[in-house]
């Protein structure tokens, strides 16, 4: 049941990806990465109280965000992500300075108002559920939006996303149980991004499984590992797993071996982490030597990014705070926005699921 | 006329053929029995689930997320708080994602005593679901009451927690509360929508032709007009100061019972004008009495009413012990019982200021 995706064995295979794709995706890793280390950058500064996010899941995060069918209800796919997946929006196209706001949380933070932490999002018109700092209950909602998509057919598909110290928690069984119910299979991508890190708790401590991927066997649901910090190689498997999930209607669990760049979060000091491997630098490695990119292109890009992201965040610290009074706005929604955007025809009535 | 139960079935009904309902869901909710209290007989959405609270709250939040309309059951709500964060998590969707998300799901359960249901089938829940922000919560105490809530539960685009009073479930309203196009003879309706004994792999229910009837979240019912002394109350003990009442009657006290039906929001005018009028309050509960929802109630009549009252205002609630015990002293012991109920109110009448 487990097929271990081999990593790239260097750019000879019939399957390699276009030098357009590998430029893309470089593009959003370099984003993510700049975002990342700016956000870290605000907070020492006393620009935003917290950082946690996603330095190390580049490759695996930022070819998601690519592969995704993005738009709004069951035909498009639900994104039921974690609060490293900084990569996957922009890669879908989010604007970084939307996650400087919510970094100063400022009123015009889109994702939460100035509410919740940075790399805390929510896009509902291209089904981002709200990320919320809890490991594991992202993997109890997918179980949801899973049904209503088996029930409505279609391609679209649901993706959860945790890291695998979240795996001890009840929800990942819960959803390994509800996906696998034999004659109600539910289209369900399940990624583990395993960083072998619990805050400060090493994997040794928490589980013996020897691959997470390990735990849909019993389920009979298919798994695979992958090198989450080779891009190619992550490109592929979740394609792959996209693809099955898509069209064969079934659960799929891959489990992304990454690295945790920058540590827990800023509650951790937020310091680069240097032995452990960098996606980035390994994917610039060879995209210089398939001479794809140039080692000057890519510095340039980088300074770019950095200049522009330093602009963004001078133009967020000026930008309003939310005002007190403004706790008691949405506690309670007036009108259903949920359904109001998926037009009249969206919602399937069927008794029999 | 309809029970309790027959109500909240013929309301189900009506929600999924009239008003959207795609799923009614949770551990033995499906046929072939059809609930443990006979609440989803015959409804072609209800459908078994695992055994698993979390799931099924999970399950309910995604399917609201993705626009369908999720009724979902938790079998008692003794059972309910190894999810509570998931609570948490539903009524923080809407604010936390500043409006972006509404969670538009039903979560119904049966709460309280009165069943000689030992430690894990007599518990409250009213305590704890009004701790968390964002839900509407609502409880009848009367069929039409049961009916007409569900309908708006079912209608309102937010979370809203159904709390039945399992020891109600089988008691019939005043001849003038039938739900419209209900059948006038008890048996012919019941022959129409029980499921038989035995085998029911061939049984189809025959529904009436019920018409909508809302009672609107937010609002309470004036059980009974008087002018002394006012219990406010709500579920199971409605039906314990209606008792209290008639007894006191018989004294020339004239008690006033509010059945509060709604617990957030809640009708803080209705109890307001009571309480201006009789000048004398009691609040009655059965959830155990530290930190009860009738505390609160309490403390805003103090903080606001004070110069009103004429006696110190009082809160009959459960004993703050780890269950309700099997034995029948146990029981009564534990929750307010019409002795104490009368005496309480008798002592408030009289009381001289």
């Amino acid at each position: 049941m487990i097929s271990t995706i081999p990593r790239d064995p260097g750019g000879a295979e019939e399957s390699a990806l276009s030098p357009e794709l590998l430029v893309r995706l470089h593009d959003r890793m370099l984003l993510s990465r700049c975002l990342e280390e700016r956000l870290i950058r605000m907070n020492k500064q006393g620009d935003g109280f917290f950082w946690v996010g996603g330095p190390g899941e580049e490759a695996l995060n930022t070819a998601l965000g690519l592969l995704v069918h993005k738009g709004q209800g069951p035909a498009f796919d639900y994104l039921h992500l974690h609060y490293r997946s900084t990569a996957t929006l922009l890669a879908m196209g989010a604007e970084p300075i939307d996650t400087l706001r919510q970094m100063k949380n400022t009123a015009t933070d889109p994702y939460s108002a100035g509410r919740n932490f940075c790399n805390h999002y929510s896009v509902r018109k291209w089904n981002v559920a709200p990320v919320s700092s809890p490991i594991e209950v992202q993997f109890s909602m997918a179980i949801g939006t899973a049904i209503a998509q088996r029930r409505t057919g279609g391609t679209g598909i649901t993706v959860v996303q945790g890291g695998d110290a979240g795996t001890a928690e009840g929800d990942f069984s819960s959803c390994l149980v509800w996906c696998s119910r034999p004659s109600f299979e539910l289209p369900c991508l399940m990624i583990i991004a395993n960083n072998r890190w619990g805050i400060s708790t090493p994997a040794s401590e928490m589980h013996a499984e020897r691959n997470i991927a390990d735990r849909g066997a019993p389920f009979g649901i298919k798994s695979a590992v992958v090198d989450g910090n080779d891009a190619e190689s992550c490109y592929r498997a979740l394609e792959k797993a996209m693809d099955y999930v898509r069209h064969e209607r079934r659960p799929f669990l891959l489990e992304a071996m990454v690295s945790r760049l920058y540590g827990h979060s800023s509650a951790s000091g937020a310091n680069f982490v240097p032995d452990e491997p960098d996606c980035l630098v390994l994917f610039e490695k060879k995209l210089e030597e398939r001479r794809i990119l140039t080692r000057t292109a890519m510095d340039e890009l980088r300074a770019k990014y950095t200049q522009q992201l330093l602009e963004a965040s001078k133009r967020v610290r000026e930008e309003p705070q939310p005002r007190g009074e403004e706790i008691w706005k949405h506690v309670f929604a007036e009108k259903d926005v949920v359904r109001e955007g998926l037009g009249p025809r969206a919602v399937t009535r069927n008794g029999t699921h | 006329m309809a029970t309790l139960v027959q109500a909240i079935r013929l309301a189900l009904h009506v929600g999924e053929e009239r008003h959207g309902v795609t799923d009614i869901f949770g551990q033995d909710v499906g046929p072939p029995l059809g609930g443990v209290f006979t609440q989803t007989q015959g409804l072609r959405s209800a459908w078994n689930s695992p055994l698993d609270e979390r799931g099924i709250v999970g399950a309910a939040i995604g399917l609201a997320l993705a626009g369908q309309r999720p009724v979902a059951e938790i079998q008692f709500c003794d059972y309910a708080f190894n999810m509570v964060d998931l609570l948490k998590l539903a009524g923080g969707i809407c604010w936390s994602s500043a409006g972006d998300w509404n969670c538009p799901m039903v979560l119904m359960t049966p709460v309280g005593s009165g069943i000689r249901g030992s430690i894990y089938h007599s518990h409250s829940f009213d305590a704890q679901a009004t701790r968390v922000p964002g839900w509407k919560i609502v409880m009848p105490s009367t069929p039409l009451d049961a009916y007409g809530l569900m309908l708006s539960a079912i209608l309102d685009p937010n979370p809203v927690m159904y709390l039945a009073p399992k020891a109600l479930l089988r008691t019939k309203g005043a001849h003038f509360e039938r739900i419209p196009g209900e059948p006038e003879d008890e048996r012919v309706l019941s022959k129409m929508i029980d499921a038989p004994l035995g085998d029911r792999s061939k049984w189809r229910p025959e529904w009436p032709d019920v018409k909508d009837v809302l009672v609107p979240i937010g609002q309470a019912r004036v059980c009974r007009r008087g002018k002394d002394v006012t219990v406010v109350t709500y579920g199971r003990t409605v039906t314990v100061a209606m008792q209290a009442a008639e007894a006191l009657a018989a004294e020339q006290i004239d008690v006033e019972v509010i059945d509060l039906r709604s617990l957030a929001p809640y009708d803080w005018p209705a109890i307001e004008a009571s309480v201006r009028k009789t000048r004398r309050v009691c609040f009655l509960n059965e959830d155990t009495e530290v930190t009860n929802f009738g505390e609160h109630l309490l403390r805003r009549t103090v903080e606001e009413l004070f110069y009103e009252l004429e006696a110190p205002p009082k809160l009959l609630a459960g004993a703050h012990v780890p269950g309700i015990g099997l034995a029948d002293a146990l029981e009564r012991a534990s929750v307010p019982q019409a002795d104490k109920v009368t005496s309480t109110l008798r002592e408030l009448a009289r009381h001289q200021p």
